[in-house]
């Protein structure tokens, strides 16, 4: 199966793909060695509409649909991983709440400094306590007349050092719990009470930073409560399902990237008088990594046509993100291997794609929580 | 500033030239704007936000060009004309392009229209200074910098390595060399703009002209690629004796002189 893909989806194809090559790439080794992304590189992915890609046009983005978030976040995962984090945090899970379930005027006032970059969005649910049990939240938000007063810790908040804007979840009902009494809120970092932990220290996905996010008695107006109040952990489900679309995308892209590397390594590297690609065993590693690549492209793509039908994707989404997670592996470990030494020495890019591979097994969903789902669904369905 | 960009579709620089029945192969290449092109439509979208007014790309070609002439609106461009050749034209040389354009810009005010110093493909690098002589407008070519003051024009050329500077008025004709400038990238809403942005296709006929009128003035007699490079050969001996040999090899082996 393959998508229809319009003109100006292959302009914006084309377009990131030249971007990434000629713009990030140059700068990769720099945001590993310095763990910082240059800010002219920000700027320049923020001029190029990057920053706003899900946010509906009238709020100043332009509204992809998740073919085209799915094109342009492939293309994006051909380069730096960290790099793609601080982007794709932000249009994605840091975005979809607001977009899709926020009322009105709290959208008219955050998205269009969002769509342009000038306030960065990370999305807060993790808790030292409910990683994967993501209900068993201990943030706990008490109404005191027209605010909201939040309590409790976030950790390995994505974007947390730099964003402008939280969406936070919090229990409003400690009863209800997961049915009913989990709110969203939308919190500027500059809101009362809120305190930014020292960023965490992590294998991999340098340059995008996660941390700590505290909140201190923080006071939070009614009005940026995002969707319903207890509706939360729904809309969290929600947030979350369609944003593994995006990260299977840009696994399928790092795999592309990969690929391309090692075959022209395979020729080049020549060992007992030929190049190492006339060996069948280089071959074979080479057909599976590409074969098992258009896989997880042609599954991302069916889970990413399937939402645009406006059909419910949640398992097709995880299964997505299992199977590209899973592949990115595969295929990073392999690259290594054809590199041999050179791919286990931090100055080619195939040994940080093999560190960046592995934290996509384990975020937004680890790997077990994502054939859970999967799982349920098939006995629901049958 | 009422401004054209005449542009042209070519071969992406990275694609391999594939020689197939006596003609390049296209089907599988992949096409871009012609880089030089691509410099005159980055100088022309800088001008207009410069001093306002509005650019108008033009291509000849068939309808795949449309592409290329929406990456260039994604740019900034406003307007883009295709001059559809299709049906009328079976081969044509930088007359043929030249004759057409003139027709086009025949009841156009173009105050600056800009040109890629040549195209990669072809690289006749004639199209610009023969739209320049039909239309009786100067011609600069191989410009690196470009400053306008009302009608005067200020323009920086390459001249084989050194720079030329030159003084001259609206309307006018100028050839892009690289250096020229940096070509933006289409942002994103820029490519959803683009595809709202008028694209006029014009045939042959629309100019009052028919194939023949243009017909190419040239003749490709064979199409071939260049030999693969051999190796080098390094000469051995008293250091006399080998200037001799290299004297007589590049007489007789390699006739270069």
């Amino acid at each position: 199966m393959t998508v229809a893909v319009t003109d100006e989806l292959q302009a914006m194809k084309t377009m990131v793909k030249n971007f990434v090559e000629n713009e990030v790439e140059p700068y990769a080794q720099r945001i590993e060695d310095e763990d910082a992304i240059p800010q002219h590189l920000v700027d320049q992915a923020k001029e190029l509409g990057l920053f706003g890609m899900s946010i509906p046009e009238e709020y100043g983005g332009i509204g992809l649909n998740a073919v085209g978030k799915a094109v342009v976040l492939e293309q994006l995962g051909r380069t730096h991983n960290g790099f793609v984090s601080l982007i794709s945090a932000h249009t994605g899970i840091g975005s979809t709440g607001l977009v899709k379930l926020a009322s009105e005027p709290l959208k008219q006032k955050y998205l269009p400094d969002m769509a342009a970059g000038k306030k960065i969005a990370a999305f807060a649910l993790s808790e030292p306590g409910a990683g994967s049990d993501a209900t068993n939240l201990s943030t706990q938000a008490e109404k005191k007349g027209d605010q909201w007063v939040l309590n409790g810790t976030k950790h390995f908040i994505t974007n947390a050092p730099v964003a402008d804007v939280f969406t936070v979840f919090a229990l409003t009902d400690k009863e209800k719990g997961a049915k009913g009494g989990i709110t969203a809120f939308l919190i500027e970092k500059d809101f009362p009470g809120l305190i930014v932990g020292k960023k965490d220290k992590k294998m991999g996905l340098r340059g995008s930073y996660t941390a700590q996010v505290i909140f201190d008695n923080c006071i939070v107006p009614e009005e940026n409560v995002i969707g319903e109040v207890g509706m939360g952990y729904m809309n969290a489900l929600r947030i979350l399902g369609e944003g593994r679309i995006g990260l299977a995308a840009r696994a399928v892209g790092s795999c592309d990237k990969l690929i391309e590397l090692s075959a022209s390594y395979a020729k080049e590297r020549v060992q007992f008088g030929k190049p190492i690609a006339d060996n069948q065993a280089i071959q074979w590693m080479l057909a599976d990594m590409a074969t098992e690549t258009e896989a997880a492209r042609t599954l991302t793509m069916m889970a990413a046509e399937k939402v645009d039908d406006g059909k419910k994707v949640i398992k097709e989404a995880s299964m997505a993100k299992l199977f590209a997670s899973e592949v990115f592996n595969k295929v990073a470990d392999k690259a290594v291997q054809i590199h041999g030494g050179i791919g286990y020495i931090g100055e080619y890019p195939v040994e940080r794609f093999y560190r960046d591979a592995r934290i996509t097994k384990i975020y937004e969903g680890t790997n077990e929580i994502q054939r859970l789902i999967i799982a349920r669904r098939i006995l629901d369905e049958n | 500033m009422n401004l054209f960009v005449v542009m042209k579709r070519t071969f992406d620089t990275e694609e391999k030239i594939v020689i197939d029945d006596g003609r390049v192969a296209e089907e599988s290449a992949e096409f871009i704007i012609n880089p030089y092109d691509e410099y005159a439509v980055e100088e022309a979208v800088q001008l207009k936000e410069q001093h306002g007014g509005e650019v108008t790309v033009v291509t000849i070609g068939d309808e795949e060009a449309e592409k290329e002439l929406r990456t260039a609106l994604a740019m900034g461009a406003d307007k883009a004309v295709l001059i559809n050749t299709e049906e009328d034209l079976e081969d044509g040389d930088a007359y043929t392009t030249a004759k057409a354009l003139a027709e086009f810009f025949k009841d156009k005010e173009a105050d600056l229209i800009l040109a890629g110093n040549v195209a990669i493909d072809e690289g006749s690098g004639q199209v610009g200074p023969r739209l320049a002589e039909f239309l009786d407008i100067p011609a600069i070519t191989t410009i690196t910098n470009l400053e306008v003051d009302g009608s005067q024009v200020l323009i920086e050329r390459d001249v084989e390595g050194d720079i030329e500077k030159i003084e001259a008025t609206l309307p006018l004709l100028v050839t892009a060399q690289q250096g020229l400038n940096e070509p933006r990238y289409p942002s994103l809403p820029g490519i959803m703009k683009a595809k709202k942005k008028p694209l006029e296709e014009l045939e042959l006929d629309d100019l009052d002209l028919d194939g023949e009128e243009i017909e190419a003035k040239t003749k490709t007699v064979e199409v071939f690629l260049p030999p693969e490079k051999e190796a080098g050969r390094v000469l051995e001996g008293e250091i006399g004796a080998q200037v001799q040999e290299l004297v007589s090899l590049l007489q007789k082996e390699a006739k270069v002189i």
